[in-house]
């Protein structure tokens, strides 16, 4: 009974949009690092900085696109870091990538009690407003779910498209697969492995902050510590469930951040009353763990994620 | 550029490169130190002060090592055979909850046998944990990076609901806490007056048990050759699946004991915020002692007065305690690049 008007409730829907939002970002930006052959544990403490430094920006009184702009960059950084540690030096993914995700946390919480030495109730911002389109706005059930979004929502789901052109429609992605794949045929093609792959982790990580500035910008309006709460991690398990794929990938996150809305509004009914809250709050880590199972003997792993390449080697 | 191998680096290589990459930490602390306007000699001085000025803070600094010498265990012995378990957090709060459950009068023991019962106890569930995500990666495939890591904020939530439910101490007040154990159940201190518990020789014992293991068994002999090359163990003849879950059960179970001997050593009873991260701060240990179960004690030494120095040194200047993070993660990385260019020569072209 409540399960079904849950399911058939429009705010149901649109907050299953909102929630995957942030979500695609980062498991967009994730993708385009795996496809050239780096895994970027970094993903969480990235989210973490981007929340931070969009938050930060309009704060201080710049725009929101500005601080969209922001939290790019302070990705990108952190990816360039991390990219010249694991793509030229070889250093373990692993090691690196949460050495980058300790780093990026540590100084964004730094930043924010440096800049915010005395505050105890985290100050708000005026985020990112919905957007009604037109007509389509009105449409039951999809209507507001994708319709009356904010602008970084519609953001979003253009980049699925705009990642899948890119990936399997132009040159420089089929070099960033093939980077993935098989490195020595894009060194035989005269093109640069490194270069590829510095320039996929560090786009790849201007994704991710964004999907942290989601955070702060569109759904929560102010900056709190563990906000990102593991979904730069459920993000990586996004990937994998998605087979690589950027429509499939984001295709999981919605279906992810279906059940998440679901938990939340199930919280609230008689089953909730009965069941400890904790245990709904598990849902979005037991599901991911469950898609990796489900996915694990049909994953289609890009062949050279995690080896590095040192030109001249075999 | 390209990376040349060396096949046998010179003394001032092996010294000169792990310096520079302290040298670099320091440099990155003055730099955080003076952008909270403070004065970066002092800033410093006070990080040193706070860790090992005093008998208390060096007493501070002991008691804040112990959990992370069997936390940096538990991922040294795991990396070595390239087993990814980040999921200590999870397991410490695991062996943190057995001790709860049998330590606060479920077992009347007299202290001899209560507390290797426990610890023993603990040193299973810490196992248990860390059994599910390495018999997914053996037998289906599946990450063990991604598993464990979703693994510690399930346990988390899970604590939270025990701390909440079945085992809120009816006395607390209504604060989700546990009931404290048993006057049995509590490692006694090492010298009377001094606020050092067992847990920590505890501790050490835990590193030279693993040194012996690495270097004296056949088990450790294979956990290295798995981590080395693990399709060349399997043509030798090692069963490597079964020396992965072996790996796990040791390493799951050392990251228990901090859980262990937090309760039992220095709190008495669980709280939600038992372990502020001693699970990731352990694979940093790890890593900063070369995965050497013997080094694991003088790094987190080292990680454990950069945190307990910054905690006090924010009490007296104005810069954040979260610089203590900062710098440890900049320590990681700097010391495995230099580790790596000790191995290794740049060539431009």
């Amino acid at each position: 009974m409540d399960l079904f008007d849950i399911l058939l409730n429009a705010s149901f829907w649109a907050a299953a949009v909102r929630i995957a939002s942030p979500l695609i970002f980062a498991t967009l930006g994730e993708l385009i690092c795996e496809r050239a052959g780096v895994l970027n544990l970094g993903i969480e403490g990235i989210m973490v900085a981007g929340a931070f430094a969009g938050w930060m920006t309009v704060y201080l009184g710049f725009g929101l696109w500005t601080g969209v702009l922001v939290a790019m960059l302070v990705g990108m950084a952190f990816g360039f870091l991390h990219a010249v540690l694991t793509v030229p030096f070889g250093l373990s993914q692993h090691v690196v990538g949460l050495g980058v995700t300790l780093l990026a946390t540590a100084t964004a919480y730094f930043a924010y009690r440096l800049s915010l030495p005395e505050v105890t109730s985290p100050p708000k911002i005026e985020p990112f407003q919905p957007l009604e389109i037109p007509l389509l706005a009105k449409l039951p059930l999809i209507g507001p779910a994708f319709f009356a979004q904010t602008a970084l929502t519609y953001l979003a789901f253009a980049l699925i498209l705009a990642v899948w052109l890119l990936l399997y429609r132009t040159p420089l992605g089929l070099a960033i697969r093939a980077a993935g794949e098989n490195p020595a045929s894009v060194e035989a093609q005269g093109l640069s492995v490194t270069a590829i792959r510095m320039g996929a982790v560090i786009a790849g990580s201007g994704l991710m902050a964004v999907g942290g500035a989601f955070l702060t910008m569109s759904a929560f309006s102010s900056f709190f510590f563990e906000m990102v709460n593991g979904r730069g991690w459920i993000c990586i398990a996004l990937v994998v469930f998605g087979a690589w794929r950027p429509g499939k990938a984001a295709l999981g996150a919605l279906l992810f951040a279906a059940f998440d809305a679901l938990q939340v509004r199930l919280q609230q009914t008689p089953m909730g009353a009965v069941v400890p809250y904790q245990l709904f709050l598990m849902v979005p880590y037991v599901l991911s763990i469950l898609a990796l199972i489900l996915m694990s003997r049909r994953a289609e792993v890009p062949a050279a994620l995690m080896m590095p390449f040192n030109k001249g080697e075999r | 550029m390209r990376l040349e191998p060396i096949a046998n680096p010179t003394l001032a290589r092996r010294i000169g490169l792990p310096a520079v990459a302290l040298v670099l930490t320091v440099i990155a602390a003055s730099l955080l130190a003076l952008l909270a306007g403070a004065n970066p000699f002092a800033t410093l001085g006070l990080i040193v002060q706070g860790a090992a000025g005093s008998k208390f803070a060096l007493l501070e600094t002991l008691n804040r090592a112990t959990p992370l010498i069997f936390t940096g265990l538990a991922a040294a012995v795991a990396f070595r055979a390239r087993l990814w378990n980040i999921g200590a957090e999870a397991q410490l709060y695991a062996g943190a909850v057995v001790t709860v459950l049998l330590g606060t009068g479920a077992l009347g023991l007299p202290a001899p046998l209560l507390l290797p019962l426990l610890a023993l106890a603990a040193m299973l569930a810490g196992a248990a944990i860390l059994l599910g995500p390495v018999l997914l990666k053996t037998r289906l495939g599946v990450d063990e990076v991604v598993t464990t890591l979703l693994f510690n904020f399930i346990m988390l939530l899970f604590v939270s609901y025990l701390l909440e439910g079945p085992m809120k101490d009816p006395m607390g007040m209504g604060w989700p806490k546990s009931a404290a154990l048993i006057p049995e159940a509590r490692l006694p201190r090492i010298v009377t007056g001094l606020r050092l518990h067992w847990g920590f020789a505890l501790a050490l014992l835990a590193a030279l048990a693993v040194w012996v293991i690495q270097t004296r068994t056949t088990l450790g002999y294979e956990i290295r050759a798995v981590g080395l090359n693990a399709e060349a163990a399997r043509f030798a003849g090692i069963p490597v699946n079964r020396v992965m879950v072996k790996t796990a059960l040791l390493s799951g179970g050392l990251a228990a004991l901090a859980g262990f001997s937090e309760v039992a050593g220095l709190k008495g009873n669980l709280t939600l915020d038992l372990s502020p991260g001693f699970g990731y701060a352990g694979i940093i240990v790890a890593m900063l002692a070369l995965l050497n179960p013997l080094g694991v004690i003088l790094s987190a030494l080292f990680v454990a007065g950069v945190f307990v120095g910054a905690d006090s040194m924010s009490r007296a200047a104005a810069v954040p305690t979260y610089i203590a993070d900062i710098l440890t993660a900049t320590a990681l990385l700097t010391m495995v690049l230099a580790l790596r260019l000790t191995h290794a020569r740049v060539r431009w072209r």
